[in-house]
């Protein structure tokens, strides 16, 4: 049967079981477009590139299935670039689809015409420049096989407007063989039986957890691995949720904004477990304290971050959920000990905690959404101190709920994260946790939300500044605040000129009102909350410094 | 220390900017780089030179090992292994001069390949100490252009690096 390329990109995309796409039309991309009017696809079409990148990576994250986003070549392919840079700092498995000028025109610096594949082999786990029509089928189930399988990442495929406009005689391309990638999944039993020995004999153990957890589906295996041997478990950023944070062996979140009862139990274990995650220097601080007194596990799916970063004395390359339940098989159970009482010492000792005012505090009303969502909401952020407060008083319990921009710090992912996580989980509360800066860095998709009907909740956390580059300013520069005070538009009628709901809270007591009413309506909702000017996000590790010399 | 890798992988168009670009990211040195296809048409093989202790060569390799492109690497350095560069040198050669430059082309098995009115040009193959004392007889008589393909290299015997087998080892 004869097919066009588009109309080969949209059979693809059905049998790897895509069912939403991000995206935004353009030129080159015109017979793609053309052929999605009447697909069985869903298409979203998001206000900016980035916006579609970012709602892809979201959709991703909320449901572990592959995140697709499309855009046009020249400066819609470049919008993108933030976004897939985010995805492959996470390791987020997107699928960005470009379009690109017809072949002949390649390279001659013909209009809207973009080296994307040049510009994004760095933050791309793979990409591709489909320059046959011949070739496409095979390349989309490439591209999907290669995000999805071993360390997930985005694979970008870059379509010239006449590989998707010529016809072809349509053959099916067979299963993907790719002689140079091949996973591993499986870790070897000698490794194990090692790792099953030091776990034995270790008397302070401590588990280090990140977004591997979350993505191999091992929060299962992980709880039963930890209730076996009776280890506190430290999640990163990436890996809150991954862990129940509310279980007695939690101890949050560990690095420059963790907890100190997390940083001091990596300070004093004898034995670190990190499970899926790559020793990122917001967690370490300074590398030759990191566990200093601790032998290291590393298990990973990426041979290349065992020993990237730090020295790792038993490496367990696999999947994590492989390797959890191989483990838990050869372990028995410990009972509790000296070690589990100092634990419980020290979180009673030095809970996360602020100081209530009578102000209007980020913290208490990050507690409160929890409390009115139960704990229930999908969380998505943007970055900066909100995420920090976002990150410490909303408690996780299920994988999947808290998404973040972790590796890349992206302010403006929250937003659009939230509409890809709402058309992922239809009937969910999601809510963009928000800074006033972050925010503005892509507001526009609000008009996206309101367009599809999307409840997503943003609550804006207002002080008037770039708080977590002033707070900087304060402690390290002498309260030289340099360009981070903003002067802000009214959140308010912007949100009602997008056609969404906006509200105002200045007073402590009005967040719990807002908070249901917002909870109550059908639409989008944006809820600017005027909080303390210069809280400061604590506890805080100073950069370069030891994890056990935390300010606050 | 310096090592010497053997890098097997798919003919594809911009696979040589993957493995580059990788090296310059992220901060590894290479000394040397040669590439071309293999006797399958759809496989090249790279050699590459690099600098750096264990750490950074386990990194390297495990980074390379990460390119969908690359099927197999080698870390030859440790075994016996034959390796080869090839270059060429456009040499100032009065016809006063000739003779002498010819002796000296005698001595390390290097070939006139050109002869020009005042020029000449000599080809030389050998290991990189090899090349370099080439080059340095010839400097006095004045080097116009030089061009060398960087190290290539095999192991000995009946060992060999190829993609059906796991690492170098020995042909049974």
């Amino acid at each position: 049967m004869k097919k066009s390329g588009a109309q080969i990109l949209v059979d693809s995309l059905r049998e790897q079981g895509v069912d939403t796409i991000f995206g935004y039309p353009g030129g080159a991309v015109l017979p793609i477009y053309d052929a999605l009017y009447d697909a069985d696809i869903r298409h979203i079409l998001t206000r900016h590139e980035q916006g579609a990148a970012h709602a892809a990576d979201g959709y991703a994250r909320a449901s572990g299935r592959p995140g697709v986003c499309l855009a046009t070549s020249g400066p819609g392919a470049t919008n993108l670039v933030t976004g897939i840079a985010n995805a492959y700092m996470d390791s987020i498995p997107l699928v960005a689809f470009t379009g690109q000028v017809v072949t002949s025109q390649l390279g001659k610096d013909s209009f809207q015409e973009a080296d994307i594949t040049g510009i994004t082999l760095p933050i791309t786990k793979h990409n591709y420049l489909v320059k046959d029509v011949r070739d496409l089928a095979r390349v989309i189930r490439e591209a999907f096989y290669i995000a999805t399988t071993g360390r997930p990442g985005p694979v970008l495929v870059d379509i010239p407007k006449d590989v998707s406009s010529d016809q072809t005689e349509y053959e099916d391309p067979g299963p993907v063989n790719l002689p140079g990638y091949h996973p591993v999944l499986e870790p070897s039993a000698e490794q194990l039986n090692r790792a099953a020995e030091a776990i034995a004999r270790a008397e302070r153990p401590v588990i280090y957890a990140g977004g591997g957890v979350v993505y191999s589906g091992a929060h299962r295996e992980l709880r039963r691995f930890a209730e076996l041997i009776l280890a506190p478990v430290a999640t990163t950023l990436m890996g809150l949720g991954g862990f129940p944070g509310d279980h007695p062996l939690s101890l949050g979140m560990l690095g420059m904004h963790g907890s100190k009862y997390a940083n001091f139990a990596v300070c004093e274990c004898d034995l670190l477990i990190a499970v899926g995650v790559r020793f990122d220097d917001r967690v370490t601080g300074k590398l030759e304290s990191f566990a200093s007194q601790a032998r290291i596990m590393h298990i990973d799916i990426d041979p290349a971050e065992i020993g990237k970063n730090v020295r790792v004395d038993i490496p367990l390359v696999g999947d994590v959920k492989r390797v959890l339940s191989a483990l838990i098989e050869r372990l028995e159970a410990k009972l509790p000990g000296a070690w589990q009482e100092k634990i419980q010492t020290w979180k009673k000792e030095y809970p996360i905690t602020y100081e209530e005012n009578g102000h209007l505090k980020p913290q208490q009303v990050i507690r409160e959404i929890y409390r009115v969502t139960k704990g229930q909401a999908r969380i998505t952020t943007e970055v900066g101190q909100h995420q920090m407060w976002a990150a410490h008083y909303y408690t996780y319990t299920r994988p999947r709920t808290f998404i973040s921009s972790g590796g890349l710090g992206t302010m403006g992912f929250g937003l659009p994260a939230a509409i890809g996580v709402q058309v992922a989980c239809p009937g969910e509360i999601v809510f963009d946790i928000a800074g006033d800066g972050s925010i503005q860095m892509n507001i526009q998709e609000l008009a996206t939300a309101v367009n599809y009907d999307l409840p997503v909740k943003v609550a804006i956390m207002d002080n008037g500044y770039l708080g977590m580059v002033r707070q900087w300013q304060e402690l390290f520069y002498n309260r030289r605040y340099s360009y981070t005070e903003l002067v802000n538009p009214d959140f308010v009628k912007l949100a009602e000129a997008y056609g969404a709901v906006g509200m105002r809270v200045e007073k402590a007591a009005d967040v719990r009102p807002a908070l249901e009413q917002a909870l109550a309506t059908s639409k989008p909702v944006l809820i600017d909350f005027v909080i303390e000017r210069e809280e400061n996000v604590l506890p805080f590790v100073p950069p370069g410094e030891s994890l056990d010399r935390m300010l606050g | 220390m310096r090592h010497t890798l053997a890098v097997l992988v798919e003919n594809n168009p911009g696979v040589l900017a993957r493995v580059a670009g990788l090296f310059s990211r992220r901060g590894y040195n290479i000394d040397s780089l040669a590439v071309g296809r293999t006797d399958n048409p759809a496989i090249s093989r790279m050699t590459i030179v690099v600098e750096g202790d264990d750490r950074v060569l386990e990194q390297v390799t495990k980074q390379l090992h990460k390119l969908i492109d690359v099927i197999k690497i080698s870390d030859i350095t440790a075994d016996e292994y034959v390796d080869r560069e090839l270059v060429l040198i456009k040499v100032s050669a009065e016809p006063e001069k000739r003779g002498e430059i010819m002796q000296i082309a005698d001595i390390f098995r290097a070939r006139i390949v050109d002869l020009g009115r005042r020029t000449m040009i000599l080809e030389c193959t050998g290991n990189e100490g090899k090349i370099r004392a080439f080059e340095e007889s010839l400097k006095p008589y004045g080097i116009k252009e030089l061009v060398r393909t960087g190290k290539i290299a095999m192991l000995r015997g009946s060992r060999y690096t190829n993609i059906n087998t796991n690492g170098t080892r020995e042909d049974d």
